[in-house]
């Protein structure tokens, strides 16, 4: 297995708080990777690193072999590297399908001009963008303003209008963060699925039960570095780790599903 | 929905009607007049809208454009030594003047958000009126005078009259093509939120800068043709803060990012401004009531006429019961990924489906 997604001594600083300092992971393409940290580890600023929003001071990203460090968010995403955000980030004032449609067009999308603005093209997009709400279970609120759906509905619409442009991997901020416990079981199921279908996810999540559930990898950032990879099963019982992060709160009787 | 259909229809149809036949009911110049003016503004309220109102960019720089319109038109003309009907053949420099002013205009405003855009619009638009006054090709203060149309005086505002028509229904066109097309809804999610559109592709940069260019395309043709309607042209009529202000209160009077709001706000308030202007010699009563009328918008009307209407609307028509049906939820059908060879199997029905919210905002 190669890895997909690397990144590479990833520094950076914010005035004098140092959120990066040499930031080394590795996602391997078709797994399900998870990064967990405690708060301010910097597991969001490495995200936001990859994605475009926010500049290295050091080190590098790699996507495949080609380097990808500080490109624009619409490159990255171009590329094939979709995120959610922790704070669900949907276009409010937009209807649910016309937020999937927003993320509709480098792939797939014709060269010619013609066939581009054609009917038939924009009635596929639409087709699929309504398979896709179907997907994740909203799809009957295509026609409601985003701005009236629940958290909830939120999540689920930024994991599907990401998935619109059909990105290799997905990075997913909290996808479970304040979401009711059967709602993260359908999340959780929807990662599996798409996983299945040869998505690559890098997930950071406080929810253990739904990391150590989900990911065949896990690596740990504390203070701006990776401390830790490895199976889950080892990470539990990582010393560093429970001293780092999961402290107290990993008890024995913490079972894992499936 | 068919009837709603046929009846939009059959009122645009009135609509259009009425306004080919306006000039030829009345007759006077007077009022004409009253419709030409008005008509430019629709056009310029409409241009504005594209860009500003579909971005949320609020540009108080769309001067810049009437202005090098204006300008452009009576250069040319004088320059080139083109008079008579001919002139209007130059109409199509003027938008592209308008369109070469916007680019750079855009790549310096555009890479700044919310109030640092508005200020730099506006200090854009005082660099061009001071450019006006101090070139000698613009002739200074005096300004630029067009060429002699030896039309018949009673009759003179009428070619005018359907040029602006005609310019006016080609925007409204447009800004319904552009709402519907995905360049629009890029606009309108750049609204919303332009990092995360950026995260989803969008070339936020580009789609601004394409809007931008065709807002400015637009208002300079029309300040061409307001040019050559008035014959004249100053720095402080072409380049002139109050057109600004009131392209922005028409704009959000009528319904911001909307295609009819503009267009609305427009025959409301420019007849208005005219006849102002016109009874009462103080030409400053209608600056006031236009700075009045601003903040009665903003207070009462925030999101305009036409989207605060339209529920007004649907309130009466449904009385209380929701103005949509809830969303019927069927159990999800096989639930693969759209792109996924294999089945997986399926989930129980999601438990985040609930019915949408009654009487939603729609």
């Amino acid at each position: 297995m190669s890895a997909l997604l690397r990144t590479d001594g990833v520094t950076k600083s914010f005035g004098g708080v140092q959120a990066l300092s040499g930031a080394t992971i590795e996602v391997d393409e078709g797994t399900v990777a998870g990064l967990i940290g405690p708060n301010g580890s910097g597991k969001t600023t490495l995200f936001n690193v990859i994605t475009g929003y926010g500049r290295a001071d050091a080190g590098e990203v790699y996507f495949g072999d080609r380097a990808i460090t500080n490109a624009a968010p619409d490159r990255v995403f171009a590329l094939g590297i979709g995120r959610t955000f922790q704070l669900t980030r949907i276009f409010a004032r937009l209807t649910v399908l016309e937020n999937m449609l927003v993320a509709t067009q480098h792939k797939g999308r014709p060269r010619n001009l013609l066939a581009r603005t054609s009917r038939g093209h924009w009635v596929q997009q639409r087709r699929r963008a309504m398979d896709l709400l179907e997907f994740v279970g909203i799809a009957g609120h295509a026609g409601v303003g985003a701005g009236t759906l629940s958290y909830g509905q939120r999540k689920l619409l930024e994991l599907a209008y990401v998935l619109v442009a059909d990105p290799a991997v997905i990075l997913l901020d909290e996808p479970a963060g304040g979401v009711n416990p059967s709602l993260i079981n359908h999340i959780s199921d929807r990662i599996r699925e798409l996983n299945k279908s040869g998505k690559t996810f890098l997930i950071v999540e406080h929810n253990m039960e739904f990391v150590m559930g989900l990911c065949s990898r896990i690596t740990v950032l504390d203070s701006g570095s990776a401390t830790a990879s490895g199976p889950p099963d080892i990470i539990r019982t990582d010393k560093r780790v429970l001293d780092a992060y999961l402290g107290e709160d990993v008890e024995d009787d913490d079972d894992i599903p499936g | 929905m068919s009837t709603q259909r046929t009846a939009q229809a059959a009122g645009l149809a009135a609509l259009a009607a009425a306004a080919i036949v306006f000039p030829l009911v009345f007759t006077n110049p007077v009022v004409t007049n009253y419709g030409v003016f008005t008509l430019i503004f629709v056009v310029a309220a409409s241009a504005w809208n594209v860009f500003s109102g579909f971005s949320g960019y609020i540009s108080l720089g769309q001067a810049v454009f009437f202005g090098s319109g204006a300008y452009a038109l009576g250069i040319a003309a004088r320059d080139w030594h083109v008079s008579g009907d001919a002139v209007f053949a130059l109409l199509p420099a003027c938008a592209a003047v308008g369109a070469l002013i916007a680019v750079p205009f855009g790549l310096v405003a555009l890479r700044v958000r919310r109030h640092t855009f508005i200020v730099i619009t506006i200090a854009v638009f005082f660099i061009f009126q001071l450019m006006a006054y101090n070139f000698s090709f613009t002739g200074g203060s005096t300004g630029l005078s067009s060429p002699f149309l030896n039309w018949h005086a009673d009759t003179y505002n009428n070619p005018f009259y359907y040029i602006t028509l005609a310019c006016a229904v080609g925007m409204i066109g447009l800004a319904w093509l552009i709402r519907r097309s995905r360049f629009g809804l890029q606009l309108r999610a750049i609204r919303d939120d332009e990092d995360r559109a950026r995260g989803l592709g969008v070339r936020a940069m580009r789609v601004k800068l394409a809007a931008f260019a065709l807002s400015g395309a637009v208002t300079a043709l029309i300040g061409g043709v307001w040019f050559y309607y008035l014959t004249q042209v100053q720095p402080s009529t072409g380049f002139d803060p109050l057109f600004d202000l009131s392209i922005v209160l028409m704009a959000f009077l009528g319904g911001f990012g909307t295609i009819a709001g503009p267009v609305v706000g427009a025959l409301i308030i420019e007849p208005g401004q005219l006849y102002l202007t016109a009874h009462f010699t103080n030409g400053y009563y209608s600056e006031i009531l236009l700075g009045a009328l601003f903040l009665l918008v903003v207070l009462f009307v925030p999101r305009g006429i036409i989207p605060t209407g339209g529920e007004w609307i649907t309130a009466l028509r449904t009385r209380g019961r929701p103005a949509v049906t809830p969303a019927t939820a069927p159990p999800p059908p096989a639930a693969a990924p759209p792109q996924a060879a294999p089945s997986p199997p399926t989930t129980a029905p999601p438990a985040s489906r609930s019915p949408s919210t009654p009487g939603g905002s729609r």
